[in-house]
C-alpha cells in the first residue's frame, strides 16, 4: 500500500508545484537521475525483497546504465531458477522469474525453459482474466527472447479473449465480471496484444488491430492536462484499496501504446502534441523519491525515446539567470528526454515579455546560433540591448529536414521564466535637514556610495530629515526595485523603518518629526540613518549607514507609550523569567492555646453546675420502669441518644454530611422505635397512677 | 420612700421564692437546664469579646446551639406545665419525644456550622 499512498502524494506535489510555477524549466534525465538510482535500488546481499523489486532495479540500472550487476546475478539466479522450476507457480510467477532473467541472463538450462513455455501455454488456454493473459503472453515473450522458440498457435482466439474486455471509451476491464474500466488496464492490454502480435506464427486480423488502433485514439482523448500543458492519464473511478497515481497509469499506458505501435504496421493517429505533453509530465516530476516511482519514470521515458509514434525534443536551459555585467549568453539545449542528440534544428526566440519596466523593447524573432562542439544554442543578450527584470522567454523549434517532422514532436510554442541581473547605480544622493516652510536646500548634503562618508545631522521636532536618489540600470533607465527602506535606530535599540516614495525618477523619503513624535516614543539622542536598496535583478543589493542625526525632541507628554524592551540578546527570552510574588491574605490571628483551653473548662462549669443543682432538686431515678421489657427499651433508648450524640462528633471530627445522615437514618428509625416503647409505657403507668 | 421601696423589693423577691418552691419537680429541672444553657451562652460572648470573632461560623454556632436549646427547653415547660390549659390533651411523654427530636435535629445543623 505504501507505493501508492506514495504515488499519490507525489501526483499532490506535482500538482501543487503546477500550479506555483507555471514557466518552469524542464531538464531531461541527467546524471542526478543516474546518482539518484544507485542511492535508491540498494541491494542486500545482492538481493532485493521481491523479483519484482529487482526487476524495476535492473531495468533502471539498464536504461540509465549505471550500476553493477555481478552481485545481483549471483544472488537472485538461484531464486529466478527456482520460480522457474517449480511446479505450482503462478502466471505472475513465471512473469516475474522471466523478465528478470531477460536482463540478467541466468544459465538456465533449456529443458526447464520449454517446460516453462509449455505450461505458459496451457495457462493461455485456461485464462480469463487480463492480469493471467498478460503474464503468461508477456512471459512466453521473454522466453521466445531467451532462443526457445515459443509460438502461440491460436493467436487470433487470444486476440479476441483480450480485445472482448474492452470498453467503447478505450479503457479496458480486468476481467469480464468487474463492470468498471480502468485505463491502467488499457495500458496492460495494449502491452498484451502487442506481444500476440509478436508471438502469434501467422498473420493477425488487420482489421482487428485496426480496431485496437482506434480504441488507442479513443483512450487519448481522455488524457487529463494541467495548466503548464502537461498531459497525463489518470482512472476516472477511484477504488480506494487498489489506487494507482497518475504516474503509474501514465506509464502503463504509455507502455502498452510504445509496444502496440511498435510492432504493428502504419502509424497510429495520435499528435505528437500529446506525446510531447506526456513527455513533459514525466520529466517535469524531476527526481522521485520512491523506487516504483522513479522505475515508473525511467521505464516509460525510455519507451517514448524510442518510439514509432513521435519522439519528443526537449528544449532547456542551463541556467535562467543571466548578467549584464559579465555578459552571459542565453544557452539552450535541445535533446531528447535522456538527453541524446537532437536532429538538425534551428531554436527561435519568439518573443520576451515582462511585467515590469514598460519602455524597454520587447525582443522579437530572434534566431539563435549553434555551437556545434557542444551541442548548445546561444545567443548574445548585450546587443539585444535589454534591460534588467525578470522575463517571459518564448521559443520555438523549427527541424531543417522537413521529414522529421513525422518522426519527432517539437512541442510548439516553450515560454520559460530568466532572471537578467545586472548593476544598479544611485545617481545623485542627496540627504538634509529642512525648516518647516520647507525649503533650505542650502543643508543638503551630496552623499557619495563610493567614499564611505557618514553624514552627521541635527535636527528638532519643528524641522523634516529629506532624503532622495534615483536609481538606474546598466542601460540608463529608471529602475523600480522591491525593496527600498530607510531606518532610524535610535542608540543602538528602538528601530523604526520607512518606506521611500517612488515618483516617476527618483526615489525621494521627507521625514517630518512633528507628525512621527509619537511614532518614535519622543526619544530624543542619536539615531542611526541606514539606507536599504535590494531587488532579485539588482546585483549589487545594499544596506549602508549613511550617517546619523541628532534629534532634540520635546518632553513625552503623560499617556505616551513607551517604546516595547528590546530584548539585548536574542535568545534571553528563553531564559527564566521574573518570579512572581503572590500576596496572600494575611491569617487572622488567632488567641493563644491557653486562653482557649481555659475559656473551654469555663465553658463546662455550668454543666457541672447543672449536675449540683438537679442533686439539690432530689432528683431521683425511681420512674426508671422496674420490668424487662421497658427497662430495656428505656436503656436502648438512652444509648441511641447517647450514640446519636457520638455521631455527632465523629461528623465534626471526620465524617462528612453523607455518612452522618445515612447513619443518623439508622439510628433515627431504632430511636423512634425504641423512644416510642419506652414512652408509651411511661404514659399507660402515669395513667395507670392518675385513675388509680 | 427608699426604705419602703427596698423593703417592697425584698418582699417580692421573698413572695417569688415561695411561690417558686410551689413548681413541681421537673418544672424545676427544666428551668435548670435553661439556666445552664443561657450560662454556657455568655460565657461563649465573653470569650468572644476578648479574642475577637474571627471564626464567626463557629461562635455563631455555639451561641445558637445554647439558645436554641433554650428555646426548646422553654417550649418544653409550656408544654409540660399542667396549669396550661391550652395543652390539657397533649401527654408529657409527647412534649418529650418532640423535645428530644427537635434537639437532635438543632445538634445536627450546629455540627455542620461549626466546621
Amino acid at each position: 500500500m505504501a507505493p501508492d499512498h506514495g504515488s499519490f502524494g507525489l501526483g499532490a506535489l506535482i500538482c501543487a508545484l503546477m500550479l506555483i510555477c507555471p514557466a518552469a524549466s524542464i531538464r531531461p534525465i541527467s546524471d542526478a537521475h543516474r546518482s539518484a538510482a544507485l542511492e535508491l535500488f540498494v541491494p542486500v546481499d545482492g538481493l532485493f525483497p521481491s523479483l519484482e523489486e529487482t526487476y524495476h532495479a535492473l531495468r533502471t540500472f539498464l536504461i540509465l546504465g549505471v550500476g553493477e550487476t555481478s552481485e545481483i546475478n549471483r544472488a537472485t539466479c538461484p531464486v529466478v531458477l527456482e520460480k522457474l522450476k517449480s511446479p505450482s507457480s503462478s502466471p505472475k510467477g513465471f512473469y516475474d522469474a522471466l523478465r528478470v532473467n531477460s536482463i540478467l541472463g541466468c544459465q538456465i538450462g533449456s529443458e526447464t525453459l520449454e517446460d516453462v513455455a509449455s505450461q505458459l501455454r496451457d495457462l493461455i488456454k485456461g485464462a480469463d482474466s487480463l492480469m493471467d493473459f498478460y503474464y503468461s503472453v508477456i512471459g512466453l515473450l521473454h522466453v521466445k527472447g531467451q532462443g526457445v522458440s515459443a509460438v502461440l498457435s491460436d493467436a487470433q482466439g487470444v486476440f479476441h479473449s483480450i480485445k472482448a474486455l474492452s470498453q467503447s471509451d478505450g479503457r479496458w476491464r480486468f476481467d469480464s465480471n468487474n463492470a468498471e474500466s480502468s485505463t491502467h488496464a488499457a495500458g496492460i492490454a495494449l502491452e498484451a496484444l502487442a506481444g500476440v502480435v509478436s508471438l502469434a506464427d501467422g498473420e493477425v486480423d488487420q482489421s482487428k488491430i485496426g480496431i485496437v488502433k482506434h480504441d488507442i485514439v479513443k483512450l487519448f482523448d481522455s488524457i487529463k492536462s494541467y495548466d503548464d500543458g502537461t498531459l497525463y492519464f489518470h482512472e476516472k473511478h477511484i477504488d480506494g484499496s487498489e489506487y494507482e497515481g497518475p504516474l503509474a497509469t501514465t506509464a502503463s499506458v504509455v507502455r502498452g501504446v510504445a509496444s502496440f505501435a511498435a510492432v504493428v504496421s502504419g502509424k497510429l493517429n495520435i499528435p505528437g502534441d500529446k506525446i510531447f505533453g506526456i513527455a513533459k509530465f514525466l520529466l517535469t516530476i524531476g527526481v522521485p523519491g520512491i523506487s516504483k516511482d522513479f522505475f515508473n519514470q525511467i521505464d516509460s521515458l525510455s519507451y517514448i525515446e524510442n518510439n514509432r509514434i513521435s519522439i519528443p525534443l526537449i528544449l532547456s536551459l542551463p541556467s535562467t539567470v543571466l548578467s549584464l555585467t559579465t555578459k552571459d549568453q542565453l544557452k539552450v539545449e535541445v535533446t531528447t528526454v535522456f538527453g541524446s542528440a537532437a536532429p538538425p534544428l534551428t531554436v527561435n526566440l519568439v518573443q520576451t515579455s515582462t511585467s515590469e519596466v514598460k519602455n524597454t523593447p520587447t525582443v522579437e524573432n530572434q534566431e539563435l546560433q549553434f555551437d556545434q562542439e557542444n551541442n548548445i544554442h546561444y545567443l548574445d543578450i548585450v546587443p539585444l540591448k535589454i534591460d534588467i527584470g525578470k522575463y517571459t522567454l518564448k521559443f520555438e523549434i523549427s527541424l531543417h529536414d522537413p521529414e522529421n517532422l513525422n518522426i519527432y514532436a517539437t512541442g510548439g510554442r516553450m515560454q520559460y521564466l530568466v532572471f537578467l541581473t545586472g548593476y544598479v547605480k544611485v545617481d545623485n544622493p542627496q540627504i538634509g535637514v529642512l525648516d518647516t516652510d520647507g525649503e533650505s536646500s542650502a543643508s543638503l548634503v551630496k552623499l557619495d556610495f563610493s567614499k564611505l562618508d557618514k553624514v552627521s545631522l541635527v535636527a528638532n521636532h519643528l524641522q523634516k530629515m529629506r532624503l532622495s536618489f534615483q536609481l538606474v540600470t546598466p542601460l540608463g533607465h529608471t529602475f523600480k526595485p522591491h525593496q527600498v527602506y530607510i531606518k532610524l535606530r535610535h542608540e543602538g535599540r528602538v528601530e523604526h523603518i520607512f518606506q521611500l516614495e517612488s515618483s516617476a525618477r527618483q526615489y525621494k523619503i521627507q521625514l517630518d518629526f512633528l507628525a512621527l513624535l509619537e511614532q518614535i516614543y519622543y526619544l530624543s539622542g542619536r539615531y542611526e540613518i541606514e539606507l536599504a536598496i535590494g531587488d532579485a535583478a539588482m546585483e549589487n543589493s545594499f544596506l549602508h549607514i549613511l550617517g546619523h542625526i541628532d534629534l532634540t525632541l520635546p518632553d513625552p507628554p503623560e499617556k505616551v507609550s513607551r517604546p516595547p524592551p528590546q530584548s539585548v540578546d536574542r535568545y534571553s527570552r528563553f531564559g527564566p523569567k521574573q518570579e512572581i510574588l503572590h500576596i496572600f491574605r494575611t491569617p487572622e490571628k488567632r488567641p493563644p492555646k491557653e486562653l482557649s483551653f481555659t475559656f473551654l473548662g469555663f465553658t463546662l462549669l455550668p454543666l457541672g453546675g447543672f449536675l449540683i443543682g438537679l442533686l439539690t432538686l432530689g432528683v431521683n431515678l425511681k420512674g426508671f420502669p422496674s420490668s424487662s421489657l421497658p427497662a430495656l427499651s428505656s436503656i436502648l433508648f438512652h444509648a441511641g441518644i447517647a450514640a446519636t450524640l457520638l455521631l455527632y462528633g465523629l461528623f465534626w471530627l471526620k465524617f462528612d454530611l453523607f455518612t452522618t445522615l445515612k447513619l443518623l437514618g439508622l439510628l433515627g428509625v431504632f430511636l423512634v422505635f425504641t423512644g416510642h416503647r419506652t414512652l408509651s409505657y411511661l404514659a399507660s403507668t402515669s395513667t395507670k397512677t392518675k385513675t388509680n | 420612700m427608699a426604705k419602703s421601696s427596698s423593703s417592697d423589693a425584698q418582699a417580692l423577691i421573698r413572695s417569688l421564692r415561695s411561690a417558686y418552691a410551689a413548681t413541681p419537680t421537673n418544672l424545676k429541672i427544666i428551668d435548670l437546664y435553661v439556666v445552664y444553657a443561657i450560662t454556657t451562652a455568655v460565657i461563649q460572648i465573653v470569650y468572644m469579646g476578648i479574642v475577637g470573632s474571627f471564626p464567626f461560623n463557629s461562635f455563631l454556632s455555639g451561641i445558637l446551639s445554647c439558645v436554641g436549646t433554650a428555646v426548646l427547653a422553654v417550649c418544653l415547660r409550656i408544654q409540660v406545665n399542667k396549669e396550661n390549659k391550652e395543652f390539657k390533651d397533649l401527654s408529657p411523654e409527647r412534649a418529650f419525644a418532640d423535645f428530644v427530636l427537635c434537639n437532635l435535629v438543632l445538634h445536627l445543623v450546629i455540627m455542620n456550622f461549626l466546621g
